[in-house]
C-alpha cells in the first residue's frame, strides 16, 4: 500500500564510516583485506547526502520535519553519526555491529534500512510523521558497490533517482525534480514521493561542522539497535578470495625516431592489423 | 619573486662533497664569487646572484646518508628536497622537525643555511636546536666535518651554529644531520573566528593552558588575508554566518599520541570557549576528516599564494611583540593612506598573518605593481616601527640581498662588526655569496 502524499517531509540519510579518501590504502600481509587501523571518516557521497538534506530544510523551512542519520557498523560509527548530527541532522540511529565484524553487504544494508523505515512508519501517529525520502550516497568509496539505493527502492517499492546532481522537492505536491548526470548531458526526472535519491559529487559541497553545532550534536538523541532488533542477517553472501595491490606501473621510455618506435612495438608483439 | 635578476652564465651541479670542495678551491684562488643555491624558494634574494657569480646548485647532492629509527637521527645530503625527506622518514613513524609551504621544492641545505622557520617551530623549536651536525665546505676547499649525531656535545665553540642562518656567506653546507621527532598519531585542527584582535592574546593563553603538550600550531590570519585566500580558491571557505563579524581568525592544530585523549582535550577547550560569559570567539569550525584538515590549513598556507595572485607583494617578515600585531598592520595601512597610496593603482591591500606562537608577523602589502613611491613609503618606515618595538626585521626569511641595508635596525654596531670579523676569518677573499647579509 502506498502512503498518501505527505505534506511534511521526514528524511532518512544513511551514512557509512569508511577509510578516509586521503589515506593511502595498504593490503594486509595475509591478503584478506586492508589495514583498517587508519583514519576513517564519513563516506564523501554520504556527506553530500547529509548536506543536501540540511539544505532542503534550509530551503523548505518547516516543511522538513526531521532528518535522521543512520549508520550500521562498529562502535566507532558513532563518530560518523556525530558528524552528521553536527552538520544538521536531528537524530541518529546506530545499528551496532561488534568490532571486527565483516562489513555488511548492500542487500543486508537495504534490508536494514527497510526495517528501520517500517518501524518508524508503523509507529507514526500521522501520515506527516512518515519517512518519505531517503537520500544516500550513490556508492561508498571503500567497496564501490553502488547498489544499496537501488536495492532499497526495489524492496520498498518506491521510486528511485540515482546519481543526482540537483534535487528540488515540492512537498505540497508530493513531488521531486531530480537532475541526473548521464553520458553527454543531464537527465531530469520528475518523481513522486516517497523516493530514494542517491547523490553524485556535483550535488553540493558539504559544510564544515561549526563548533556550536558540534556541541549541540552531543545532546541530540542516538538510538542504538541490534541486528536482532531489526531481524536482519549480516552473514556475508560474497566470499573474498584475495585482496591484492594493483601491479606497480612500469615507467615509459622515450624513443629517438619512428623506426625505433616500430621496433619497440614489434618487440612488444603489437603489429598493424 | 621576480624582483632579483643576476647575470650569471654558469651553473655548476656537483654530485659529491669532493667536487664542491674542488670548485670552491678553484674559485677562491681566482677570487670568483659563488652563490650556493638550493631550491631557490627564498623570499629575500639570498640564492640569486647580484652580478655574474658562479651558481653552485646543490640539487645533485640528493642522497639520504643514514637514518637511525631508534634515535630518529637523519643524515642527508644538502640537496635533498624537504618533502622527499618527510616521505623517507614517514614509514619509520618520524616526521621532519620543519615544515613550510615550499616543502615540495626547498632543500634541506637551504633550510639550514637560511635557518628557515615554518609551521612546526612552535612545537619542535628552531633548526639551531634540531640540527645536530653539519658538513661544510669552506671557501678554501677544506671540508669541515662536523656531521656528528650526538645530542650532547659541549666541547668548545659550537662552530656549526654559525652556518645555520649564514645564508651561504661562510661556506657551503653539503650534509646535514638532523633530529626527527616521532610522528604524531593523531592530528586535529580548528579555525576560530574572533570578533576582535584584542582576543587573540587571551585566547592564546587559554589554548596553551588547556591543550598544553598537544598544541602544535597557533596561526593568525586577519580578515583581509582570509578574504584573499578565499577569493583565490585556497581551501574551502567557512559559511557566511560563521565568518560574519569576524575581525580575524586563528587556526589551532593539535598533534598527539592518542586520538581520544586529544579530542577530549580539544572538546573541553571548545566547550569552555563557547560557554564563557564573555566568549573570546564568535564561533569556529572543526575538521571532521583529513580532507577538511588540509582544507583548513590551505586557508592559512594559501595566503602566500593568494597574495601573489592578487598583485605585486611587498613582504615583511617581522618579529614584534604579539600585542602589537594589529597596531603594526593598521598603522602601516594608515601610513600608506596618508601618503595617498592606498587605491586601485597603488596599494590594494595591507594584511597580516603569521605565527602567533612565535611572535612572528607576516606583514604583506599587495600593490598593483612595484612602484618606487610605495617602497619609499614603506622603508624605512616599517623598519623603524620594528626597531621601536625591539623586534626583528626578518624573523624567518633572512636578510639575503633585500635587507642588507636594514640590518642595523635589528643588530647593533658591535654585533655587525663581529659578524664582519667572522666573515673575514672564514672567507677572506669574499667569494661566498657576495652582497648577501652584510653589505
Amino acid at each position: 500500500m502506498r502512503p498518501s502524499p505527505a505534506r511534511l517531509l521526514n528524511i532518512l540519510v544513511p551514512v557509512k564510516r569508511a577509510v578516509d579518501y586521503a589515506v593511502k590504502i595498504r593490503v594486509n600481509p595475509q591478503q584478506t583485506g586492508i589495514d583498517a587501523n587508519v583514519k576513517h571518516s564519513m563516506n564523501p557521497f554520504d556527506e553530500i547526502a547529509v548536506e543536501e538534506a540540511v539544505r532542503l530544510r534550509e530551503r523548505l523551512k518547516g516543511a522538513v520535519t526531521s532528518i535522521t542519520a543512520l549508520s550500521i557498523g562498529p562502535p566507532k560509527s558513532l563518530d560518523t553519526l556525530r558528524t552528521a548530527l553536527a552538520m544538521g541532522a536531528d537524530r541518529a540511529v546506530h545499528v551496532a555491529l561488534p568490532d571486527g565484524a565483516p562489513a555488511p553487504e548492500p542487500l543486508a544494508v537495504a534490508r536494514t534500512l527497510r526495517a528501520v523505515i517500517a518501524r518508524h512508519n508503523d509507529a507514526a501517529a500521522a501520515p506527516a510523521d512518515r519517512i518519505d525520502l531517503v537520500v544516500l550516497g550513490k556508492q561508498a568509496i571503500d567497496d564501490d558497490l553502488g547498489v544499496t539505493g537501488q536495492m532499497l527502492a526495489g524492496l520498498l517499492g518506491w521510486g528511485q533517482a540515482t546519481c543526482a546532481s540537483r534535487l528540488e522537492v515540492d512537498v505540497a505536491a508530493g513531488e521531486a525534480l531530480v537532475t541526473r548526470e548521464i553520458d553527454g548531458g543531464a537527465e531530469e526526472l520528475r518523481c513522486r514521493l516517497p523516493l530514494v535519491v542517491t547523490t553524485d559529487l556535483r550535488l553540493n559541497e558539504p559544510r564544515y561542522a561549526s563548533l556550536p553545532n558540534i556541541m549541540k550534536a552531543k545532546k541530540k538523541p542516538v538510538e542504538t539497535l541490534s541486528p536482532a532488533d531489526l531481524g536482519v542477517d549480516y552473514t556475508p553472501q560474497l566470499e573474498t578470495l584475495k585482496v591484492a595491490e594493483p601491479p606497480v606501473r612500469v615507467g615509459g621510455g622515450k624513443v629517438a625516431n619512428v623506426d625505433e618506435l616500430i621496433a619497440k612495438l614489434k618487440e612488444a608483439g603489437i603489429t598493424a592489423a | 619573486m621576480g624582483r632579483f635578476h643576476g647575470r650569471s652564465t654558469t651553473v655548476l651541479k656537483p654530485k659529491t662533497t669532493q667536487e664542491v670542495s674542488e670548485i670552491l678551491k678553484w674559485c677562491n684562488e681566482r677570487c670568483i664569487g659563488v652563490v650556493p643555491q638550493g631550491g631557490n624558494t627564498g623570499l629575500v634574494g639570498g640564492s640569486v646572484p647580484v652580478d655574474n657569480e658562479v651558481i653552485l646548485s646543490l640539487a645533485n647532492l640528493n642522497k639520504v646518508r643514514s637514518f637511525d629509527p631508534v634515535s630518529g637521527i637523519l643524515v642527508a645530503d644538502a640537496g635533498c628536497i624537504l618533502q622527499m625527506l618527510t616521505d623517507y622518514v614517514a614509514p619509520h613513524n618520524h616526521i621532519m622537525p620543519i615544515d613550510l609551504g615550499a616543502k615540495g621544492s626547498c632543500q634541506i641545505g637551504g633550510n639550514v643555511a637560511t635557518n628557515a622557520g615554518g609551521l612546526r617551530l612552535l612545537r619542535y623549536g628552531s633548526l639551531h636546536g634540531t640540527v645536530l651536525g653539519l658538513e661544510v665546505v669552506l671557501p678554501d676547499g677544506k671540508i669541515l666535518d662536523q656531521l656528528t649525531t650526538l645530542r650532547k656535545d659541549n666541547t668548545g665553540y659550537d662552530i656549526k651554529q654559525l652556518f645555520i642562518g649564514a645564508e651561504g656567506t661562510l661556506g657551503v653546507i653539503t650534509g646535514v644531520s638532523i633530529l626527527t621527532p616521532p610522528a604524531p598519531q593523531a592530528s586535529n585542527n580548528v579555525i576560530l573566528a574572533l570578533p576582535s584582535f584584542d582576543n587573540v592574546l587571551p585566547l592564546y593563553q587559554t589554548v596553551k593552558r588547556q591543550l598544553s603538550e598537544i598544541l602544535s600550531a597557533f596561526e593568525f590570519i586577519d580578515r583581509t588575508a582570509y578574504d584573499l585566500a578565499v577569493k583565490h580558491g585556497q581551501g574551502r571557505a567557512l559559511s557566511d554566518e560563521d565568518v560574519e563579524g569576524a575581525e580575524c581568525f586563528v587556526l589551532v592544530e593539535t598533534s598527539g599520541g592518542r586520538r581520544e585523549h586529544d579530542e577530549e582535550k580539544l572538546n573541553d577547550l571548545l566547550e569552555l570557549l563557547l560557554t564563557a560569559d564573555k566568549p573570546l570567539v564568535n564561533t569556529g569550525v572543526m575538521a571532521q576528516s583529513p580532507a577538511q584538515f588540509s582544507s583548513l590549513w590551505a586557508l592559512r598556507e594559501g595566503v602566500t599564494e593568494a597574495v601573489s595572485k592578487e598583485g605585486k607583494a611587498y613582504k615583511y617578515d617581522i618579529s614584534v611583540p604579539l600585542s602589537s600585531f594589529k597596531e603594526v598592520v593598521d598603522n602601516t595601512r594608515e601610513h600608506l593612506l596618508s601618503k595617498g597610496l592606498l587605491h586601485d593603482k597603488a596599494v590594494k591591500f595591507v594584511l597580516g598573518y603569521g605565527h602567533v606562537g612565535d611572535g612572528n608577523l607576516h606583514l604583506n602589502i599587495v600593490a598593483d605593481s612595484y612602484l618606487p613611491e610605495i617602497e619609499e613609503a614603506l622603508e624605512p618606515y616599517i623598519y623603524e616601527v620594528v626597531s621601536s618595538h625591539r623586534g626583528s626585521i626578518s624573523a624567518e626569511h633572512g636578510i639575503g640581498a633585500m635587507k642588507t641595508h636594514a640590518l642595523p635596525y635589528s643588530k647593533s654596531a658591535i654585533s655587525i662588526e663581529l659578524m664582519k670579523k667572522i666573515k673575514e676569518v672564514f672567507d677572506p677573499h669574499g667569494i661566498m655569496n657576495p652582497g648577501k647579509v652584510l653589505e
